[in-house]
């Protein structure tokens, strides 16, 4: 049994309860959801919080609400939740490719959507999908509410914009006619970090060109969007040529790092590789949206 | 004798619902722990129990220059704090490995391997033990480490073992088998030969359950009882006495339910001595239980052998002779679990099973700065390492030859007529049917249809591959004659008690880690005696419990334990006869066996029970001279030889073009245990050694940085298969019983980790055909699928 450093714990009921906590123990606290990397950190001696504040029972954050263009999730609704939603599935299908990749059944039963984004680890598959969909966080504080871009929440591996005595409450999703998405997801064994993994939204306008496109890519060291790759598409017609360029341009904009999961130019190929199938697969998505 | 049977589609159907004797019967252990009322070492509280914890070095190579306890000592809850200074004033900072080297308790010198014992914290509870740790000073002098195997031998290496006297470099041992002259002569005048080197990298057994111990030091007695994770209970009482000087009549080990072992927990490791110690110097019981990442990186490793293995085929395709020679990694100390004489386990089984002219090996053991061990994971002694070289060989040149490469196995097996088959590596096959077995797995792949598929898919771009291996174990160690383990022979026992009332208790040597030998054991004996299993209990596990014997791993608990229990079953049914005789009053030679009873020949209708017997034993029946009154038993099996069961894989794979991912779509095993004992059990050993094989060929290794780091001590980095990896296994088999053995079993617990790992990669192999790849070396990762796929495959170390 792996041991952690010493650490108090307390258990919040509602979430200014937990801001609550989050002020009066100050920066050495640290909130638990599903607790699937934090707590494993913990046993590596990796992270020593001095709190642990359980927010388990915020169940008032649990939920998947749709409010007119825009849908809510809750912080704390689970990946299973996220999984067997077949609203989110229909919205947004690039979710269900995701979660379906996303660790185990086990890790997706306790595992909070707010709990992955927190942690921004940059394999985070999460992550890539809210940057494609465009989604916006809305976090909670002493000083009230806020809400930001997916660019603004994320600051780099492990950081977010979520300070010490906030919390992260809701993901909001804006809902887009004909659209389509897709998630995939290269890794050794199911349940290990990605070794390369891409999602891509297409919003088509009425004429079937794309209006938006948004590609992400997750472990490969891109922090927003790949911007290059998109631009060359908005505005043309879904096809493969482009789909190509796109790969080419998303393997050019990935820094990837050679670790025990494959090397540099095993990386760059498989953002190439891996863009060009999402684009596909979310480019179908959306003509079936737009015939449906 | 060969008998084929099919697996019928409904498992169940055919089979006795409750057999008395074999057959599918489910597991009687499994009850406990299907309610989660198993009980494992750190399951066991003591009155008073103390708590050990064990700081480990975070370097590969340093002098330690100093060690300073006192804040770790100061500590709330702490009780002891133990270095290896005080272990050698104890004598016990060194102790002999199964591998006639030392191993360190507990650094004195120098560390040796990243996770190597630096001190031992004893508290009250296990969080004290574990803060203390972070307390210890320790400066280390770090030392250029050793860690790329190839460069182990060079001139200017560092010495890692400079605790041996006179010791200038890093080389442990050379070992060869077959004759080297005879096999040069054969590859000179072979029309064909193909040359390859292939690693098998280091991997880790990574049992469920992690090692550990309770240790109970009783002053006054001067006696230990010493609970641990242990497969071979035995023999670790015995070298506990060796080396500690406590009598071993006042030692006691038990070995309670264990969590899986796959060679694990054979040898004996630094924390089992430390729990001893912490309890004799604060004479208070003292557990130690280590955590995954200390199991994975200091706990016996596995494989770690670079081969470099050669064929000699005719143009027509006739094998003539196989030769090879292996750089093995043993870590820093020669710490491998193996018969005496053969430190390379049974690497010399590599001529596989084809009928051959010549064949030579030779080995050559050294020191690296990595964690000790070597022969672990359900290995058979090297069997594993062995039939993998060979079946990629004859894989590579049946390409090379553009011959199929299940018709080149067909062509070359040892037929059913040459046994017993006498290798040219010194090795005597007991019994095989190997074509008939072959031909079955094809038959239940569909093995023409798939080439067919195939050819279709390579067509259109996708990549779909057909792996076979064939493989023959060597198993069920072994012969006293030949076979033993720091001295002890390799044989087991076994006693049998019929109660009066006609239940019975058996004891074996053997210990279960997950195998099934309460059942197993229960059913030979049901088998000899007509007794039901469910009235039979197994005790395993406690020496003072059990008679003596070496334990399980090897796969011998079947063929050598599973032997003792048939013969101590049948001399119990042979008393049965001169007492039933005199209850009868007649004469034994006038009495008949059927299952169960002995009864008069010529009138069935009078006869007496196993039960009456029983009954009449403890009773008041007046017995022949020279019979006790009891119906107790008990033997020591030696085995005459191995047995040697084989095996027919194929494995078919799909390769995602773009990425390299690796699907195993269908696996197919037909394996000949010999005679089968409970078929469900069987098929279990084969489901779990199959999905072992997975993890290897395509997922797991124990990878070093050049400073010496393990990249692979936890389960985020060193990957087990699950579920969802692994196919719906398509299980067979054929039985071809062992002559020598007495009900004709061979072992079965190894074979599918033996005979999976080469299916697979040949598989892979297969499907990257078209991009003229003729070997890639395990793991078979996404990354180094890819980069076969781009003409540059290369080894993992």
């Amino acid at each position: 049994m792996q041991i952690p450093a010493s650490f108090d714990y307390v258990r919040a009921s509602t979430v200014d309860d937990a801001l609550a906590l989050l002020d009066r123990h100050g920066p050495e606290s640290r909130v638990v959801a599903g607790g699937h990397s934090l707590l494993p950190m913990m046993k590596l001696r990796l992270a020593r919080p001095e709190w642990l504040i359980d927010i388990n029972e915020l169940y008032e954050l649990d939920y998947v609400l749709r409010d007119g263009n825009t849908l809510r999730v809750g912080a704390m609704t689970r990946h299973a939740t996220l999984l067997a939603s077949p609203e989110i599935f229909r919205l947004f299908p690039i979710v269900a490719d995701a979660e379906r990749v996303i660790a185990d059944p086990t890790v997706r039963n306790r595992g909070t959507i707010g709990g992955s984004l927190c942690q921004a680890d940059p394999a985070e598959d999460l992550s890539t999908v809210c940057k494609v969909l465009r989604a916006e966080a809305v976090i909670r504080g002493p000083g009230g509410e806020r809400v930001l871009s997916m660019d603004d929440f994320h600051r780099g591996a492990y950081e977010t914009a979520v300070a010490h005595n906030e919390l992260l409450c809701e993901v909001r999703f804006p809902i887009r006619p004909r659209s389509g998405s897709a998630y995939e997801k290269v890794e050794r064994r199911v349940g290990d970090w990605a070794v390369v993994a891409a999602g891509a939204a297409i919003s088509l306008a009425a004429d079937g060109t794309m209006d938006d496109v948004a590609i992400g890519l997750t472990a490969v060291g891109v922090a927003g969007t790949v911007t290059e790759a998109e631009d060359l598409l908005r505005g043309r017609h879904p096809q493969e040529d482009l789909f190509l360029e796109a790969g080419r341009l998303a393997a050019l904009a990935s820094k990837p790092i050679a670790d025990q999961r494959g090397p540099i130019d095993y990386k760059r190929h498989l953002a190439d590789e891996l863009t060009r199938r999402v684009l596909r697969r979310a480019a179908a998505r959306a003509a079936e949206a737009q015939e449906g | 004798m060969t008998i084929i049977e099919e697996r019928a589609a409904n498992p169940a159907a055919g089979d006795d619902d409750r057999p008395i004797g074999y057959g599918r019967i489910q597991r009687k252990e499994d009850p406990r722990f299907v309610r989660g009322k198993g009980h494992y070492v750190d399951d066991i509280v003591l009155p008073g129990m103390l708590h050990g914890a064990i700081l480990r070095s975070p370097v590969a190579h340093a002098r330690i220059v100093s060690i300073d306890t006192s804040a770790a000592l100061a500590h709330p809850g702490v009780v002891a704090v133990i270095t290896g200074q005080d272990l050698l004033g104890l004598k016990l900072a060194w102790a002999p490995t199964l591998s006639a080297d030392v191993q360190a308790v507990l650094a004195t010198d120098k560390v040796r391997f990243q996770g190597q014992e630096v001190a031992f914290v004893v508290a009250e509870d296990r969080y004290a033990a574990r803060d203390a740790l972070e307390l210890i000073e320790v400066d280390y002098d770090v030392l250029p480490p050793v860690i790329d195997v190839r460069k182990a031998l060079d001139p200017g290496a560092p010495v890692i073992r400079d605790d041996i006297e006179g010791r200038t470099d890093n080389h442990i041992f050379d070992w060869e088998a077959g004759d080297a002259a005879e096999t040069d002569a054969v590859f000179a005048s072979a029309d064909v030969v193909v040359s390859q080197e292939m690693v098998y990298p280091r991997v880790h057994p990574a049992p469920m359950e992690t090692c550990g111990a309770v240790a109970d030091f009783e002053p006054i007695e001067g006696a230990l009882t010493l609970y641990e994770t242990s497969q071979a209970p035995h023999a670790h009482r015995t070298l506990f006495a060796i080396v500690s000087g406590i009598p071993e009549h006042k030692i006691r080990i038990v070995s309670p339910d264990i969590g899986g072992g796959f060679g694990n927990k054979v040898g004996i490791y630094p924390g089992y001595i430390l729990a001893v110690v912490g309890s004799i110097v604060t004479g208070r019981p003292v557990k130690w239980m280590e955590d995954r990442s200390e199991n994975l990186m200091s706990t016996s490793f596995a494989r770690d052998y670079i081969m470099q293995g050669e064929i000699a085929a005719t143009k027509d395709g006739r094998i003539l002779a196989v030769r090879s020679t292996v750089l093995a990694d043993h870590g820093a100390f020669n710490a491998t679990a193996q018969p005496s004489k053969y430190p390379a386990g049974f690497f010399h089984i590599f001529t596989g099973s084809y009928d051959l002219q010549a064949a030579h090996c030779k080995v050559t053991g050294v020191y690296t700065n990595k964690a000790p061990g070597g022969v672990a994971y359900a290995c058979s002694f090297r069997v594993t390492e062995a039939v993998y070289l060979v079946e990629r060989l004859v894989d590579m040149l049946a390409r090379k030859l553009e011959m199929d490469p299940a018709e080149l196995r067909l062509k070359n097996l040892i037929k059913p007529e040459q046994f017993p088959y006498k290798n040219k590596t010194g090795w005597e096959y007991d019994s095989g049917n190997y074509e008939q077995a072959l031909r079955k797995s094809m038959q239940m792949a569909g093995y023409d249809e798939l080439r067919r598929e195939q050819q279709e898919k390579r067509d259109r771009g996708e990549l779909m591959g057909i792996g076979i291996s064939f493989f023959t174990e060597t198993v069920g160690a072994g012969p006293r004659k030949h076979m033993d383990i720091v001295g002890l022979g390799m044989a087991d026992g076994a006693e049998l008690r019929i109660h009066p009332t006609g239940k019975a208790v058996v004891r074996i040597s053997v210990q279960s880690q997950g195998q099934g030998h309460e059942t197993t054991f229960a059913q030979i004996v049901a088998e000899e005696l007509g007794i039901p299993p469910e009235d039979i209990d197994v005790v395993h596990g406690d020496t003072d419990q059990t008679p003596f014997g070496l334990g399980t791993y090897g796969s011998r608990s079947t063929p050598v334990s599973g032997a003792a229990v048939a013969l101590v079953a049948r001399k119990v049914r042979e008393k049965a006869k001169f007492i039933a005789a005199a209850m009868l009053e007649t004469r034994p030679e006038d009495l008949e066996w059927e299952k169960g009873r002995w009864f008069v020949k010529g009138d069935p209708s009078v006869g007496k029970t196993m039960a009456e017997i029983a009954m009449g034993a403890h009773g008041t029946v007046t017995l022949p001279e020279g019979i006790d009154g009891n119906l107790d038993a008990e033997v020591t099996y030696d085995p005459p030889n191995l047995t040697f069961p084989f095996g027919a894989y194929i494995c078919v794979v799909d390769v995602d073009p773009g990425t390299g991912h690796v699907t195993v779509r269908r696996f197919i095993a037909v394996d000949d245990c010999g005679t089968r004992i409970n078929p469900m059990i069987i098929e279990g050993q084969v489901h779990g050694g199959l999905t072992d094989g997975v993890g290897m060929a395509l997922m797991q290794f124990i990878e070093f940085d050049a400073e010496g780091n393990n990249l692979g001590g936890t389960f985020m980095d060193y990957l087990i298969p699950t579920a969802l990896e692994v196919p719906d296994w398509e299980t067979g088999f054929t039985v071809t019983p062992s002559p020598h053995h007495p009900i004709g079993a061979k072992g079965i617990g190894e074979s599918a980790t033996v005979g999976s790992p080469p299916a697979i990669v040949n598989a892979v192999v297969d499907a990257l055909a078209p991009f003229g790849i003729t070997h890639m070396d395990m793991p078979c990762t996404p990354a180094r699928v890819w980069e076969a796929m781009q003409g540059r495959p290369r080894p993992p170390i």
